[in-house]
């Protein structure tokens, strides 16, 4: 047995190994914009809208969204009120557009502490392993056992009605989806090679950590964030719809589905419209984690 | 003349179950002896081949010289300095090792260029402002187009890949190059240009080579020297062309008769190895080897053979009774 035998002779070995081995070519720079699929254009522009809307509030709002109006009580859609007026004569369409600055902030808030919080403890729980592990991981079991909206209802019932209380309730539940997440992809990368061509290249921990684990787990996190900041603004409108939210009279879409859910046969548009506003938000939300985890998988 | 490398009664035992169960029921804590007791020299520029079947340690070799792995005994010696799993960056940067997978041996999320200028920079192996130069070099070095250093790994074939996991050994500079199944996951049409590329930097940086490999037609392409290792000790050791000859030991006979061979076919039934190695957990007693060879006689089961030298030559080691003498019929 020679190796002659396996392979031609080692000295036209060149020729051999070009077409088989040259295929990559460097990735192409141009067109960019092309290859952003249509779902995450859409997406992002629903999502980019809500926040127009949020910063120019004032410029886009036809009233001051608080003033009480009680000569022009439920009145039906006319040129002064678009969306006609609430119970107290506010101007809906008003209250909507301001309603933006307080749901999206807190959705986003709701969804980004959390994903902070998890992603750090999840990346320590994997990497370091042993007690931290163990600590970390039966803390979350632990969150887990509950149900999720009864302690968050438990939690702001005890901290007080408000949006901090509420972004706090959050943040204690939701981090655990994106520890466990997180932890599951550091196991799995801290055992691949280039991990270990990284320590035996000398370099530090912390540095293996930053550019060689970090980056390779966080793309998970990342596609889970957009449907978590939907269920962040879906849970906030949920507790204000039931009266722990955002206290009245600032404007808040849950509370007003609420608040327009008595008239629901008279001013339909007056429960509907914040609905359908939250619904909006949802979509372009998913549509942009929905193309973030396609462009993940190609 | 003292080795660049000696490796005295290597032993490397993994934990595995729990230590403290087990001294409840009274027993020493289970462990699993990966490498034991194994020892052998590497000269400067030489090439050793490390050969042996899956999971008889060899990787766990390499692992424990690079300090990947702890070492539960013995010793290794790099120029006389002793080597542990901690160790400076000088001596990190000595020796270092290309890795069996080219589908994960590679950071998905760096370029070529971002890879190999990282070490450049993390060890200051040359000036920043010429360390894309440098990134250049190495990929003449391996003989990669420097096209490639904007390119990610998932754009690379498996060949490629491995020659960039290469040239990312050796931007430390490195004395000592280790390569753990460096092909195995090759096709074998892109393995031939990686063996003689391995062949050329030895040539031409003077590299040392410690070749790990289960493969005997790619030791024999690359090695000097060659160490047969099986359950996790050392059978045979010397010089390739000699093992490849005149194998002494059974194993190393059997290992070269289960190799394929081209344009031979092979006798059914005739196989040499039968069976499944013994589990490293319950090593048979004596001579390990002994439940599969052809030779085994009742003193196999009792002592367990040294690796000794033969008589003529000092470079050709055998652990065998019978290695040096013919077995009684």
């Amino acid at each position: 047995m020679t190796f002659n035998e396996y392979f031609p002779s080692p000295s036209d070995d060149s020729s051999s190994e070009q077409p088989l081995d040259s295929g990559g070519t460097p990735p192409d720079e141009r067109g960019l914009w092309r290859r952003i699929p249509m779902k995450a254009k859409i997406g992002g522009a629903i999502v980019l809208l809500y926040v127009l809307v949020a910063l120019f509030a004032p410029v886009i709002a036809t009233h001051d969204p608080i003033e009480i109006d009680p000569v022009t009580r439920l009145a039906s859609p006319t040129a002064e009120h678009i969306l006609g007026t609430d119970e107290l004569g506010r101007d809906i369409f008003s209250r909507i557009v301001y309603a933006t600055r307080v749901d999206l902030p807190l959705g986003f808030l709701g969804a980004f502490l959390p994903a902070l919080l998890g992603v750090a403890l999840g990346a320590m729980a994997g990497y370091f392993g042993g007690w931290v592990d163990s600590v970390i991981m039966r803390v979350s079991d632990v969150v887990q056992a509950f149900p999720a909206y009864i302690l968050i209802i438990a939690l702001v019932f005890a901290l007080g009605q408000g949006a901090s209380s509420i972004i706090f309730a959050f943040t204690i539940l939701g981090w655990v989806a994106y520890a466990r997440l997180v932890r599951s992809e550091v196991l799995r990368v801290r055992t691949l090679d280039y991990v270990h061509a990284a320590r035996v290249a000398g370099l530090s921990r912390f540095r293996i950590l930053r550019v060689h684990v970090f980056p390779n787990v966080i793309s998970q996190a990342l596609v889970y964030l957009p449907s978590d900041i939907v269920f962040a603004t879906l849970a906030l409108a949920a507790f204000s719809f039931l009266g722990l939210g955002i206290p009245p009279p600032t404007p808040e879409w849950g509370a007003m589905i609420a608040e327009g859910q008595p008239f629901i046969r008279t001013n339909w548009w007056f429960a509907t419209v914040p609905g359908l506003v939250i619904v909006g938000l949802g979509l372009g939300m998913s549509l942009v984690g929905e193309s973030a985890e396609e462009a993940l998988e190609r | 003349m003292t080795a660049l490398l000696e490796v005295q009664g290597l032993t490397v035992n993994f934990r595995i179950g729990s230590a403290m169960a087990a001294r409840l029921r009274g027993q020493p804590p289970p462990d699993l002896k990966a490498v034991d007791n194994v020892s052998f020299e590497v000269e400067r520029s030489e090439s050793v081949g490390i050969v042996g079947e899956s999971g008889c340690g060899k990787s766990t070799i390499a692992k424990a010289i690079v300090g990947l792995v702890p070492i539960s005994a013995g010793s290794i010696e790099l120029d006389g300095i002793p080597l542990t799993e901690k160790r400076d960056q000088a001596t990190t940067r000595r020796i270092q090792m290309v890795f069996q997978d080219p589908g994960s041996s590679l950071n998905p999320s760096l370029t070529v260029e971002r890879t190999l200028a990282e070490l450049l920079r993390v060890h200051k192996i040359v000036p920043k402002d010429q360390v894309p130069e440098r990134c250049g070099e190495l990929m003449d070095l391996v003989e990669l187009p420097r096209s490639l250093l904007r390119a990610y790994p998932k754009s690379l074939s498996g060949g490629q890949r491995q020659r960039v996991a290469i040239a990312r050994a050796l931007a430390l500079d490195p004395e000592i190059l280790i390569a753990d199944e460096a092909v195995a996951a090759l096709d074998v049409s892109v393995q031939a240009p990686i063996l003689n590329l391995f062949n050329s930097l030895r040539r031409d940086l003077g590299l040392t080579l410690l070749f790990i490999s289960h493969d005997l037609a790619v030791v024999r392409h690359v090695c000097d020297r060659v160490v047969v290792v099986y359950l996790g000790t050392a059978m045979e050791d010397g010089p390739t062309e000699q093992i490849f000859n005149d194998p002494r030991h059974p194993y190393t006979r059997a290992l070269m008769a289960a190799a394929p061979k081209f344009g031979v076919k092979k006798e059914p039934g005739k196989s040499a190895l039968t069976g499944e190695p013994p589990s490293a957990l319950d090593l048979p007693s004596g001579c390990r080897f002994r439940t599969r060879c052809p030779l085994a006689q009742d003193i196999c089961a009792e002592t367990e053979p040294d690796l000794v030298e033969s008589e003529t030559d000092a470079e050709h080691l055998v652990a065998c009774h019978f290695g040096w003498t013919e077995a009684p019929a």
